[in-house]
């Protein structure tokens, strides 16, 4: 028995290191993108269909503000979560508080809701791609592989914003006072918590996550009246499949999810790596049907 | 004393097939060709609306991607056309493949009791993954024996021709009378199917799935057998869409032309067939126009009419329609019947 396998000489460390570096990324991005759904999801149980919709709006406020000479950094990390949060805010105002407890029609109206931002922006903007923006880090080099600094940028705010959701849920008053309406909204609401109003800033937080997501994505996926319907399939899967825990439900689909995808991608190519992470999506809600944190991890946030 | 009692209560919907019949014959002579091709495309959709109706008015199954199975249905008959070089089998083969199809995910999600609304995300996500799949199969490795898939810019999908006669293609007009023939035999056998004992399993079910499960009926099996045949309905959509616009495209699988399944049954009432076909009709005449200028995007009047629907208008327009009439005729409240089974997750 040799020691060191031909495969094993045929994979040198750069290389391991790059492929774990996209495997990473991969997973860091669907969690991105997932964020604010699961937010919105597992405290209101509304699934907002127009998620890929503040995405886009979060890519066209930065590339809309830095054409206008703000700071890329600015428009990233401040203007795009501002201004999806307040038009979340308002959307909860006119539209979803009239449906909460009817799921279907929340689903309905959201998906009213996606078709007309889509509209809105397309008469606005017009139907083709606005200025992009480029990256603003350059390259990493690993070895003969290169990476993209951006990227690795990417992974390290997910892991940030996880932390903090967690610090907010955990340690402050409202974090509190937002578990208890949504463990027994009824209960919360005789102890005089404005359960209305948690719903309103929960879903203003949950929009204000979704279009930082989209802020940060705008300068590698550039931006499209429709570019949500790339991003809403995959989100919906993760946070299903994570289940009704924000975090950790987050967490578990897109590892899950983003290292099948990940391995189905290296082996045969970016078509199949998609239809990978929608079967498995599929195995897996046949059997766990409430998602990974209906079975595991039930306690968590 | 049966058989009467079937056909009564199918009076209305023999009298739309009827309507439906009168129209194909009368209105090759009226209308111009461009209008009989372009309604041809129309009448396709009208059968997405009809398996729609059927699946979720009845069935109380929220599909958001019926669309996948008429665009599915439409690539494999262009796929199976290419290959076998003619028409006949293709049809069937389209309908088989995309009713198994429907079966393997069906199984998935009826018997992981997976509910409503998470039902309807998971069929939105079948959709858009075949929409990106598709799209990406523009490369030559990319064939299903002679048929190369064609990625973004799709397939020319070959014409119906008759039954077993490879060299008598059907032209335009001739596919109208397919086209609108189907329709009517797809609307009359869904008419038939729910007052079948059936049908009237699959209602019990839609009204309350515990009761009907307590009563001891397997309401899984009765769930995947309705949306199977659901597909099987929206396959031959797909075969109409295609022959009526001589190509398919992965565009089919959007997020754009889900949501206007959607809406047709929204706007034309779940619980009626005749219903959303006729509002699949209405915006197909309405999206055209407003093709036709430039103020107005589409998608933007679309979404206004979904959010006033849902919001003012949640039971459709044909079923308020009858309870009006109905409260007209008796001069008093009508019996309601609710409709959707909402809430039952909330």
């Amino acid at each position: 028995m040799p020691h060191v396998t031909p495969q094993q000489k045929d994979l040198p460390l750069d290389l391991v290191v790059a492929i774990g570096l996209q495997l990473i990324y991969g997973i860091a991005h669907l969690a991105l993108i997932s964020i604010g759904l699961a937010i919105i999801f597992g405290m209101m149980r509304v699934i907002n269909l127009a998620h890929g919709e503040f995405l886009m709006l979060g890519g066209y406020v930065v590339v809309v503000s830095t054409n206008n000479g703000v700071n890329i950094w600015v428009a990233m990390l401040i203007l795009a979560p501002l201004i999806v949060g307040l038009i979340g805010v308002i959307v909860e105002r006119l539209l979803i508080r009239w449906l909460y407890g009817r799921m279907v029609d929340t689903l309905l109206a959201t998906w009213g809701l996606s078709l007309l931002l889509i509209g809105l922006v397309t008469s606005i903007f017009g139907a083709s791609t606005a200025t992009t923006v480029a990256p603003p880090l350059g390259v990493l080099r690993i070895g003969a592989y290169s990476s993209s600094a951006y990227e690795l940028f990417l992974i390290g705010v997910t892991i940030v914003l996880g932390i903090a959701i967690w610090l907010v849920l955990k340690l402050t008053k409202l974090g509190l006072v937002a578990r208890g309406t949504m463990q027994n909204a009824e209960m919360a609401s005789a102890l005089g918590v404005s359960t209305s109003r948690i719903y309103m800033i929960t879903f203003g937080l949950g929009a204000a996550v979704t279009g930082l997501a989209g802020g940060l994505l705008a300068p590698v996926t550039g931006v499209l009246p429709n570019i949500g319907a790339t991003y809403i399939a995959k989100a919906f899967i993760t946070v299903i499949s994570g289940g009704a825990s924000i975090l950790a439900g987050t967490a578990a689909g897109s590892v899950l999810l983003g290292g099948i995808q990940g391995v189905v991608t290296f082996l045969s190519g970016p078509t199949f790596g998609e239809v990978g992470l929608l079967l498995t999506a599929i195995v897996l809600l046949r059997l766990m049907p409430r998602g990974i944190t209906g079975r595991f991890f039930r306690k968590s946030l | 004393m049966k058989q009467t009692g079937t056909l009564r209560e199918m009076r209305p919907t023999l009298i739309f097939a009827f309507l439906g019949i009168v129209f194909m014959f009368l209105a090759p002579h009226v209308l111009q060709l461009f209008t009989i091709i372009n309604l041809t495309t129309a009448i396709a959709l009208a059968v997405l609306a009809l398996s729609l109706a059927l699946i979720w008015g009845y069935g109380g199954i929220l599909c958001f991607g019926q669309v996948a199975f008429f665009g599915l249905g439409a690539y494999v008959y262009t796929m199976a056309a290419i290959n076998f070089g003619g028409s006949t089998w293709a049809v069937l083969v389209a309908i088989i493949v995309t009713s198994a199809f429907a079966a393997v995910v069906g199984y998935f999600m009826f018997y992981g009791r997976v509910s409503d609304v998470y039902l309807g995300v998971i069929t939105l996500t079948v959709t858009l993954i075949l929409y990106s799949l598709l799209r990406r199969t523009s490369g030559p490795e990319y064939k299903i024996g002679k048929a190369l898939l064609g990625g973004f810019n799709g397939v020319s999908s070959p014409p119906i021709n008759l039954p077993w006669d490879t060299r008598t293609l059907l032209f335009p007009e001739h596919i109208f009378y397919v086209a609108m023939g189907a329709l009517i035999i797809c609307f009359v056998f869904a008419g038939w199917l729910v007052t079948t004992h059936f049908g009237r399993v699959c209602v019990a079910i839609r009204e309350n799935e515990t009761r009907a499960e307590l009563l001891g009926y397997d309401t899984r099996a009765y769930k995947l057998g309705i949306f199977t045949i659901g597909a099987g309905i929206a396959a031959v959509g797909g075969v109409l869409f295609c022959n009526g616009v001589g190509r398919i495209t992965p565009d089919v699988f959007g997020l754009y032309n889900a949501a206007l399944t959607i809406i047709w049954v929204i706007v034309g009432g779940r619980g009626t067939l005749i219903g959303p076909i006729i509002a699949s009709f209405a915006l197909f005449y309405l999206t055209s126009a407003l093709g036709g200028q430039s103020l107005l995007n589409n998608n933007l009047v679309l979404g206004v009419i979904l959010i006033f629907f849902v919001l003012l208008v949640p039971k459709g327009l044909a079923p308020t329609l009858i309870d009006w009439v109905g409260a007209r005729r008796k001069g008093g409240p009508t019996r309601t019947r609710r409709r959707n089974p909402r809430g039952t997750d909330a």
